[in-house]
């Protein structure tokens, strides 16, 4: 199973996990429901379109309410502390968290002592957290934008906010970012880097590119990096090698922006209502047998 | 007074390891009453600091400094300053020499123009006016900014610096002001 954590922006929303599905554009969770416009929400929802066309089960979700403040994402850590021992999920997404490093390697260490380890995907600011931490080899896959790739390249930021200009200026170069990240120990197992072309990326280099079809706009649209996160979550969790599914996904999520039509002002569900079809097209066109009916 | 008690209770810790520090920021004020007057503000506030020595690489300031959770700058900083207090710098513990992005990358999309601040990006309709997306990050904040910002108009919409409250916001707000330049000039 999947199970996916982050945070939504309203302060007073309750911590709610349960199994997540959708319906009107909303997310429904453990009795809550959930807009979906950026953020955890859109990774969700995209996660439960994709196991949803591939017939696998809906994802476990686990939310908070936080503006930024910490709190809600510091009862989600202190609740995944409890929780995680009993756990039993294939694979764990993690993203949108106040980037907090005690809790982290608090979960970490949780996370190493359970039987079977699961397949660990970070994010927004758990991958923050996670290289702050020095810790990020310990992930299987990270998702970084250009951006944040250069984060992950600079040894010495703390956050991206303080990721010096000449890494930054070298964002045109992104199989050197990659080398870089790997080099000092900041970069998870694999990477897939989100931009004008996708990288799929390991130690030893670029693994796979994808680079159309192009729209433009889609840089400007807040959450399709989260769609691309929840597709290629879902999909590793179906079983799928990570390498085929990071493929997959690259090509489903750039296709159901495509299907959007985006301008620069379109907002992110748009492109999920696109994602079953991108997704089924990618698919029929790639290997059938990634199906689960 | 609390001050002093914080003193004595890191000169009984254990040196931490460097990963423990790497989320830490520190304040560096003019003065020693600078100083008070801030621990004394974040105490209330409910903050999360510590006041100690200076590191090496701190040239400028008293010999006192409050370390705090970086990702926090922002929400710290506005607080401060709605006391009429600011720091001399704010800068990162592990690498006290870095700067904040300063760097911005615009991009014209015709009606639209975007531009990002370091993991930050920020798009506005030029014919109308009004904010239309928001984009990057990974604080928390991030999406509340973006709920609160989309869809006004960039006189209308709340600065991300007054509601914003991590590095992230922090980042956006540079974007914001970017575009208010490019924009409204």
């Amino acid at each position: 199973m999947l199970g996916i954590v982050g945070t939504v922006p309203w302060e007073n929303f309750p911590l709610s996990t349960g199994d997540i599905s959708l319906k009107d554009d909303h997310l429904m969770i453990g009795g809550s429901t959930v807009p979906v416009n950026r953020g955890t929400p859109a990774l969700m929802a995209a996660a439960w379109m994709t196991a949803d066309v591939i017939g696998t089960s809906a994802p476990f979700g686990y939310l908070a309410g936080d503006i930024g403040r910490g709190k809600g994402s510091r009862s989600l850590y202190n609740y995944l502390a409890e929780q995680l021992p009993k756990s039993h999920f294939q694979t764990l997404t993690f993203h949108y968290l106040q980037p907090i490093i005690h809790w982290h390697e608090r979960l970490q260490a949780i996370l190493m002592q359970l039987q079977n380890r699961p397949f660990l995907i970070a994010d927004a600011g758990y991958m923050y957290v996670a290289k702050m931490s020095g810790k990020a080899s310990l992930y299987d896959l990270f998702t970084p934008d250009v951006g944040e790739l250069a984060f992950l390249a600079d040894e010495k930021a703390p956050h991206p906010f303080y990721t010096r200009g000449f890494i930054l200026h070298d964002e045109n170069k992104v199989p050197d970012l990659i080398s870089r990240a790997y080099r000092y120990g900041n970069a998870a197992r694999h990477l897939i880097v989100k931009g004008r072309q996708d990288y799929f990326a390991d130690k030893a280099g670029i693994l796979a590119t994808v680079d159309s079809p192009v729209e433009e706009a889609l840089e400007a649209m807040g959450g399709t990096g989260d769609t691309l996160t929840g597709i290629v979550s879902a999909l590793i969790d179906s079983g799928i090698d990570v390498r085929r599914a990071a493929v997959i996904a690259m090509k489903a999520n750039r296709l159901a922006g495509r299907y959007a039509q985006p301008t620069p002002a379109t907002q992110v569900m748009e492109v999920i209502r696109h994602i079953p079809n991108a997704l089924r097209e990618v698919i029929g066109t790639t290997d059938d047998a990634v199906f689960h009916p | 007074m609390a001050f002093f008690g914080l003193l004595k209770k890191k000169s009984d810790r254990q040196p931490e390891i460097m990963s423990s520090k790497t989320d830490r920021g520190i304040l560096v004020f003019e003065n020693t009453t600078e100083v008070i007057q801030a621990e004394t503000i974040l105490k209330r506030e409910g903050f999360e600091y510590k006041v100690m020595g200076p590191p090496p690489e701190i040239q400028r300031g008293c010999d006192l400094v409050i370390e705090f959770p970086l990702i926090e700058e922002l929400n710290i900083l506005r607080t401060l300053e709605n006391e009429r207090l600011s720091p001399l710098e704010t800068v990162p513990v592990t690498n006290p020499l870095l700067k904040p992005v300063d760097l911005f990358h615009t991009k014209d999309f015709g009606r639209y123009l975007m531009v990002r601040a370091a993991n930050m990006k920020l798009t506005m309709d030029k014919d109308t006016g009004r904010i239309v997306n928001v984009s990057g990050g990974g604080c928390p904040d991030v999406p509340y900014l973006a709920y609160e910002l989309v869809g006004h108009t960039l006189n209308e919409a709340p600065n991300p610096r007054e509601i914003g409250h991590t590095l992230c916001g922090y980042a956006l707000y540079l974007a914001y002001e970017e575009v208010k330049r490019q924009c409204l000039v």
